[in-house]
């Protein structure tokens, strides 16, 4: 978001000489398609390093502090990785068509590619690349305009991800799910996705990211989406990712006239967890629709950062984020509506609540208007604090034990932000996740 | 016999302030009191204090409910022991569903007392049945707890919650404020059907009006956090004549 | 459409014109040399008799202010400022100091005169009528003209009820023990690049004390005067309550119309103990600029009060109308328990004005309540943002804080901004924040002027109504003053 001020040269920390070191030896000379690419965002990436808390859009999440080390990039899954993936978990009741990754790659046997959807292609970006795929190539890293040092380093080492696209006209029902498994070994995956929905189709697409691992891997991810006109896209990113897992990633999507995007990203495990998200309105009457969750306990951290840029007359957008702080977990937001110039009967709106369960939990809340037009209607709101003790006095009142009752207060608080996922099942896989997590709480 | 209800000289306090000064009171099962009083004089801290608000500290004296001593035990225990609060404000709980509501509290008190839990369609045919009698819309039974409920509905709702719950002693805090005549009919109706032997019912009103149809078999007066008059139902009568002045004075 | 059409023109019409404190006072000055040495840190302390600790503390500030880096994190653009083209110290000639009013020069007194604060005791604050066979309230005023002040009155009369009301020059000469507790204790020397810079260089200010249990008898005031060309102005204020005791300040500012720029750079420190109360209001009138954003006055200030005792209360209320860069953050350190800060703001910019203002609720002590109420008016090509900060330590137990910040925009070529922060580190806080941006609504001024306002009537009752909730805060001398001030800067939107 806001550009850092150039710094003089600094030493650099030993995991951005080792990131210097790998892209070097093991990037550089990559396939030639990409290669200027890469170049490029590593070249911008080096210039800011690593974000820290001067960073204003990484003030809460201090990443230069945080990643310590790069963990080597991930080798191809043997057998046995594979084997334990099929037990992936996350909505594994949904009717979806999954397209799965097992420690940063794309394993065809697990996947469903077969009988497309008329009108989709779905493929793995490595064989897009590889086939020269021409919306590919223009697409990639060109959606939006992104300075940020997280997206740069993704671009400059994308591993895997999927190409999808959605033709003119098409709505594919059944949703796509991406299925991220890490695997036990510590390493670093960088995932990278793009998806098109082309004039007047729709789709929804599922990513969920897991691993049940104790050791420590780190994940950068991005998924660039262009809407078409009138298209439509629901997205949902589940993460539960390991206790030592730190998970970064990054929506960039692009909305012509008339598109609505509805997207919802929630967290339920992992040591640092951060979604940040561009979106950028360049198409009149587009909608865009942002929802998040945290149900968050021992010593996590999870920061949604969402950067809404409005560009066209009369587009919408609505952002609704929840957190649930439990131990000494921490909770940021940050939300920046930005008005252009001209970009009138804007309508805005975001808001942000946070749950304070225990003593040591914290939040931290940055809600931001930049309005440069006039004729707008925009507002955001935040709210911190602990359950209602009056309401707490009324379940108790009528015999439900304290703990029930927090629960059920709880994943009502929650509840509101599940409520709004269009699909089904989804939506009801989400709300057993959510009562699941909160029943294990001490 | 033991009382269902058994307050001796009971003190409370609430932010250090002292509400209620010396209370007794005994209720019997199968008996309907009345508490009356002036604005200010304690009846609701009465109903808090029995059914445990945080905040709400006895300092002295005993409340047992059915010889158990209610300071033991927490808010949901007393529930379970058989203690229910209509309340005179009942709250909203947004997102909750009323039935999720209805089935957690009532399969926790019966867990607590060791007994069976309701299945899923008896307790929605129950409710059914209840909503019934207190002509209630069954489609506000699928939004959350009271949110966007009337004055009215909200008294209804309690006392379908009573009736499903089937307490031992139900404490009505002003259950009367803010109804209109026909509401007030239908909630007493409901009180009405749970008058037994086994169980004891303490109306809180400042009114007379609604012990026309929830008829007392004993009559107090409150002032100043003690009961200062105790008498049968015609009790009710002569206050509504007199007013509470004299008490007033009296407390004063 | 039409009629917000032709408001937006009118405002746009508006130029510095409308500034009618933009006249100089021609008076002789003593300067000293421009540009800013230790020697002219030596120079200011050695003008004002100042103790040898005194004069250390500002050395010490100096040699750090030299170390630092002037903060570009606030929405405003600005050429660098040349801190060696300045005068850090100029003073109307005179022959000792004025022993009583009598003794001021004339031209001094017109000049408070014509801002419509008269230096006479038995009056008031110009311009503010009153109902028949009302008492008039007594306002005490500390006038300052440049770096040094020129007059104070009613201070023989607070002093019977104990209350010490004078330049902080004086102050430091005649009661150092205090100054020398206090000072600095708020607002640290080193705080930050402006407040360094004060520290080493503040010429006047004023000094408050009111004793235990003592509810000032009137309401104080300080009315500041930039005069003098290429001055900065380093005013330093110092308000302490003690145990029990009340205060209602005021605050005001004007300055001549100049091409250049000048610099303000204050610090405001208060105190509260036990049970005490500080209400501080201001009204900010400095020269905004031209239209074209030439000239004006680049106000840099840091406010800040410290309830340092149980119960105690701080209260800010400003109106913020001038300056070409206002960039200040009145803020509240609620260290007592149960103490309780309040911030209460109207910032209007038009022209090229840039206003970057907020306010900072420090959560320490438990019990500790804040409340927020931000009203933003921008028109013209100016930027108005409101940055705050609400923050809860581990210890804050049961910490409340509201926030509402909203914005008016009138015209396609302002902008505002909304940036809070929001840190809790106790989960027994409750912090609730909200904030809106809009325009004046269109079906609200059709709805008044078919009931017969013009566009004009119907627009100022609009704005007035937008700004309702902070005018009530203000003192009611200068409610009216400031509503006023609303009018003029306004102008053409608001009859």
């Amino acid at each position: 978001m806001d550009k850092a001020p150039v710094t003089p040269a600094r030493k650099l920390t030993d995991a951005e000489a080792r990131l210097a070191e790998i892209f070097a030896t093991q990037l550089s000379a990559g396939a030639p398609q990409t290669a200027k690419l890469r170049a490029a965002a590593f070249d911008a990436f080096s210039k800011r390093g690593l974000p820290n808390r001067r960073d204003e859009a990484w003030r809460y999440t201090d990443l230069r502090a945080l990643l310590r080390d790069v963990k080597p990039l991930a080798a191809p899954p043997d057998e046995s990785a594979k084997q334990s993936a099929r037990n992936a978990a996350v909505l594994a009741d949904v009717t979806a068509r999954r397209v799965v990754f097992v420690g940063g790659y794309f394993v065809p046997e697990l996947s469903d590619l077969s009988d497309l959807e008329k009108g989709l292609s779905v493929m793995s970006l490595s064989e897009a690349l590889a086939k020269g795929d021409a919306a590919t190539t223009a697409q990639i890293g060109n959606v939006g305009e992104v300075d940020d040092p997280a997206f740069a380093l993704n671009t400059a080492f994308m591993g895997e991800g999927v190409v999808i696209r959605v033709g003119a006209g098409v709505c594919v029902d059944r949703p796509i799910q991406l299925v991220f498994v890490a695997s036990a070994q510590p390493a670093t995956y960088f995932l990278r996705s793009l998806v098109i929905v082309e004039k007047g189709a729709r789709a929804t697409l599922i990513e969920s990211f897991e691993g049940d691992t104790t050791q420590e891997y780190h994940v950068n991810a991005a998924t660039e989406v262009v809407l078409e006109e009138v298209a439509s896209l629901e997205r949902l990113k589940i993460s539960r990712e390991g206790a030592a897992a730190m998970h970064v990633s990054t929506f960039v999507a692009a909305l012509a006239a008339d598109a609505q995007l509805s997207d919802f990203g929630f967290n339920l495990g992992g040591a640092l967890l951060r979604n940040q998200s561009f979106i950028n309105i360049s198409g009149q009457r587009a909608h865009a629709a942002l929802r998040g969750a945290n149900i968050l306990k021992g010593k996590e951290h999870a920061d949604a950062t969402l950067f809404l840029d409005h560009a066209a007359e009369r587009s919408e957008s609505k952002a609704l984020f929840k957190s649930v702080l439990d131990d000494t977990s921490q909770a940021v937001f940050q939300g920046k509506i930005l008005v252009r110039p001209g970009a009138q009967k804007t309508d805005a709106r975001m808001m942000a609540r946070t749950l304070l369960l225990s003593e040591g939990a914290q939040a931290n809340c940055k809600p931001e208007l930049e309005i440069f037009a006039d004729d707008v209607q925009c507002a955001h709101g935040s709210t911190v604090g602990a359950l209602d003790e009056n309401l707490i006095f009324y379940l108790m009142a009528r015999g439900i034990p304290q703990a029930e009752a927090e629960a059920l207060l709880t994943e009502a608080f929650v509840g509101e932000v599940i409520d709004a996922v269009e699909n089904r099942s989804v939506r009801e896989a989400l709300t057993t996740l959510v009562s699941e997590r909160l029943r294990t709480r001490q | 016999m033991t009382a269902l209800l058994e307050i001796r000289d009971l003190k409370a306090e609430i932010a250090g302030k002292q509400i209620l000064n010396g209370y007794d009171l005994t209720v019997n099962a199968g008996e309907v009191h009345a508490i009356m009083g002036p604005n200010g004089s304690g009846k609701s801290t009465l109903s808090y204090v029995l059914s445990g608000r945080p905040g709400y500290k006895i300092t002295e004296g005993q409340a047992l409910l059915a010889g158990a001593d209610l300071s033991q035990m927490s808010v949901d225990e007393r529930a379970a022991a058989g203690l229910f609060l209509a309340f005179q404000y009942p709250l909203e709980v947004p997102g909750v569903a009323t039935m999720t509501f209805l089935r957690a509290a009532l399969n926790a008190q019966r867990k607590k007392r060791g007994e069976e839990e309701m299945s899923s369609p008896d307790l929605i045919k129950r409710v059914k049945e209840l909503a019934k009698i207190l002509d209630m819309d069954m489609e506000m039974l699928r939004r959350p707890v009271n949110v966007g409920f009337s004055g009215g509905e909200k008294k209804r709702a309690e006392t379908l919650q009573m009736m499903l719950l089937e307490p031992k002693l139900c404490i009505l805090d002003e259950t009367d404020s803010g109804l209109d005549i026909d509401a007030l009919k239908v909630v007493s109706y409901g009180v009405n059907q749970l008058r037994s032997k086994d169980r004891g019912i303490v109306v809180i009103t400042h009114y007379q009006r609604l012990l026309d149809y929830i008829t007392p078999d004993v009559v107090h007066v409150q002032s100043a956090g003690r009961i200062v008059r105790t008498g049968g139902k015609e009790l009710a009568l002569e206050l509504e004549e007199t007013g509470y002045a004299r008490y007033q004075s009296e407390a004063a | 459409m039409a009629a917000v059409q032709e408001t937006v023109e009118q405002v746009r019409r508006v130029g510095a014109d409308q500034y009618k404190y933009g006249f100089v006072t021609d008076i002789e000055s003593d300067l000293a040399p421009k540009g800013l040495s230790e020697e002219i840190v030596r120079f200011i302390s050695a003008k004002k008799n100042e103790p040898e600790w005194m004069l250390e503390w500002r050395l010490e500030a100096y040699r750090r202010w030299l170390t630092m880096t002037e903060p570009k994190w606030a929405r405003v653009d600005y050429p660098a400022i040349d801190y060696q083209d300045l005068y850090y110290y100029a003073a109307p000639k005179s022959k000792a100091g004025p022993k009583s009013l009598d003794e001021v020069d004339p031209e001094l007194l017109r000049t408070y005169e014509k801002l419509g604060i008269p230096l006479h005791e038995r009056e008031i604050l110009a311009g503010v009528e009153r109902p028949e066979g009302e008492e008039r309230p007594r306002v005490a005023v500390d006038a300052v003209f440049d770096s040094v002040s020129v007059a104070t009155t009613f201070k023989e009369e607070l002093k019977k009820s104990g209350v010490i009301f004078c330049p902080i020059s004086e102050a430091l000469r005649e009661h150092p023990e205090l100054v020398r507790k206090y000072l600095g204790t708020v607002v640290p020397a080193s705080d930050n690049y402006f407040a360094t810079l004060n520290s080493a260089v503040f010429s006047d200010g004023s000094f408050v004390y009111i004793p235990p249990g003592v509810r000032c008898p009137m309401e104080l005031s300080t009315y500041f005067r930039i005069n003098e060309k290429n001055t900065g102005q380093f005013e330093r204020t110092l308000i302490i309550a003690d145990r029990g005791s009340y205060v209602s300040y005021l605050e005001g500012c004007t300055a001549p119309k100049r091409d250049e720029n000048q610099l303000h750079a204050a610090v405001v420190e208060l105190v509260t103990l036990d049970d005490a109360e500080i209400k501080y209001s201001t009204v900010q009138n400095w020269y905004p600029g031209d239209e074209n954003g030439k000239g004006g006055i680049y106000n840099f200030v840091t406010k800040r009060g410290d309830c340092r005792g149980v119960n105690s209360k701080i209260s800010w209320t400003q109106v913020e109308t001038g300056s070409a860069i206002t960039w200040k953050y009145p803020s509240c350190v609620l260290r007592g328990d149960n103490s309780r800060g309040e911030f209460y703001s109207i910032a209007i910019s038009n022209g090229r004005q840039q206003v970057d203002s907020g306010t900072k609720m420090i959560h320490l002590g438990k019990g500790t309540t804040s409340r927020i109420i931000s009203k933003g008016i921008s028109a013209g090509r100016s930027s108005n943002a409101y940055r705050g900060l609400v923050s809860a330590h581990r210890k804050a137990e049961g910490a409340r804080n509201f926030t509402n910040c909203d914005s008016l925009l009138i015209g396609d070529a302002c902008s505002a901004h909304t940036i809070p922060y929001i840190e809790a580190k106790n989960p027994s806080c409750v912090f609730e924040h909200e904030a809106t941006t809009s325009k004046i609504s269109e079906d609200v001024l059709f709805y008044c002027m078919q009931r017969g306002l013009s566009q004009e009537d119907a627009t100022a009752l609009v704005v007035n109504g937008f700004v309702r909730d902070v005018l009530q805060q203000l003192p009611m001398e200068f409610a009216v003053e400031a509503q006023k001030l609303i009018s003029v800067s306004l102008e053409g939107s608001v009859g």
